[in-house]
């Protein structure tokens, strides 16, 4: 008999299409992709709306993974790459993205993502993707006004999280509301470093502790880490969170807990922010070039 | 837009920002001759501005990198800052 252990950190792999556009009739498709260290999502869209999206892991090859991102936000809607008008690429592995027009970086992405995702009363944008994070101020218009990033270590990212899903057997989907599920929220663990919370999370499972409450001080750990990068760029109203991290439900009510705000609620997926941005940079490239 | 590279851990936090509003009108950007380790660099920002960044290889050990420029008493005066005449780098420690 073979076991095959399960994968407990992946998110949910997907493609969406909007059934109610044609992109048949649209004047300008643009398409934006999002190659990350862990997941790549391509986002395609129809004179600035939102028309398909997919979102993966990355494979081990960034142009690989930009061309199924992309495949497969086309699949089914008839769409080609020749259709689409301008490609942007955008994540750690942009620069590798053969059929992308240009290469934009994902702070300003990510700020032009958050602005279409959450409206423009955004100013505050924290992206928690999988190997940084990253506290961004931008204007009414979606333009980064200022940065900071945490270059240190990949500590308190989307990967640490993974890496802590898979050691608890949980999916990383539940993780979030798993560690809600505590009377008293604990001690946060004292490192977010994934090496060291992972075996103090080992230690505090064999003192006793249940899982719901190592999964807790972790999300706490890790809030509390990403709080002091915003307080260190400052917390202008409103906040919006982007990038995966953004669905678990555990870290995000702690964000807003430990600052005293809350976060925007999203209308789409977050971990697409980037490659929507990107989208949309490709459009005012279209129109500034007079080609359309 | 403020730039800011660098991180924070137990020793401190160690920042650099640059307004890179200045940099695109700063025509012969001094600071990239000016320090010694080269950490600065020029590069087109996704506005279209030439500005002028922290290298990628440098952000995550500037405690080290600026370390011989910081005497630890007095005031330190800094090449970089004192090449940037309009006053776009800032430096947290
Ligand atoms: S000298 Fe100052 S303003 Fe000029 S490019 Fe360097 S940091 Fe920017
Ligand atoms: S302090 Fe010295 S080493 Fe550091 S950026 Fe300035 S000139 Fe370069």
């Amino acid at each position: 008999m073979v076991f095959e252990k399960k994968e407990y950190w992946r998110w949910k792999e997907y493609n969406w299409k909007n059934p109610d556009t044609d992109w048949r009739k649209a004047n300008i498709i643009t398409a934006g992709v999002d190659v990350g260290s862990v997941s790549s999502q391509a986002v395609i869209m129809c004179d600035g709306e939102l028309y398909a999206y997919s979102t993966m892991r990355t494979g081990s090859n960034s142009p690989n993974s930009a061309l199924n991102a992309i495949n497969w936000a086309m699949e089914s809607t008839g769409l080609s790459l020749d259709d689409i008008h301008f490609k942007v690429g955008t994540g750690y592995g942009r620069v590798n993205i053969p059929f992308a027009d240009k290469a934009i970086t994902e702070i300003a992405c990510h700020a032009r993502g958050a602005n279409y995702m959450y409206g423009p009363t955004v100013r505050t944008i924290l992206d928690m993707g999988g190997q940084d994070c990253k506290a961004i101020h931008c204007d009414e218009k979606g333009k980064v006004t200022s940065f900071l990033m945490n270059d240190k270590c990949a500590a308190g990212t989307g990967r640490g999280m993974e890496v802590f899903a898979d050691l608890l057997n949980i999916s990383i989907e539940e993780v979030g509301d798993r560690s809600l599920q505590v009377e008293k929220e604990p001690e946060p663990v004292s490192s977010t470093c994934v090496v060291f919370a992972k075996s103090e999370a080992i230690a505090l499972l064999r003192s006793g502790w249940s899982t719901e409450k190592v999964l807790a001080a972790y999300c706490l750990a890790m809030a509390r880490r990403v709080v002091s990068l915003i307080e260190r760029n400052g917390m202008e109203l409103d906040f919006a969170i982007t990038g995966g991290i953004a669905k678990n439900d555990g870290v995000v009510s702690r964000i807003e807990k430990e600052m005293g705000v809350k976060a925007l609620k999203p209308k789409h997926d977050t971990q697409i922010a980037g490659a929507l941005g990107a989208a949309l940079f490709a459009k005012a490239l279209v129109e500034k070039s007079g080609e359309k | 837009m403020i730039a800011n590279y660098g991180y924070k851990d137990g020793a401190g936090e160690f920042f650099i920002s640059i307004d890179t509003e200045k940099c695109a009108s700063c025509v012969e950007k001094p600071c990239v001759k000016a320090c010694p380790e080269q950490i600065f660099y020029i590069y087109e920002d996704d506005y279209d501005d030439e500005v002028v960044g922290v290298r990628d290889k440098s952000r995550n050990q500037l405690q080290y990198i600026c370390a011989p420029c910081k005497p630890s008493t007095g005031e330190p005066k800094l090449t970089c800052t004192e090449a940037c005449t309009s006053g776009a780098i800032k430096h947290s420690w």
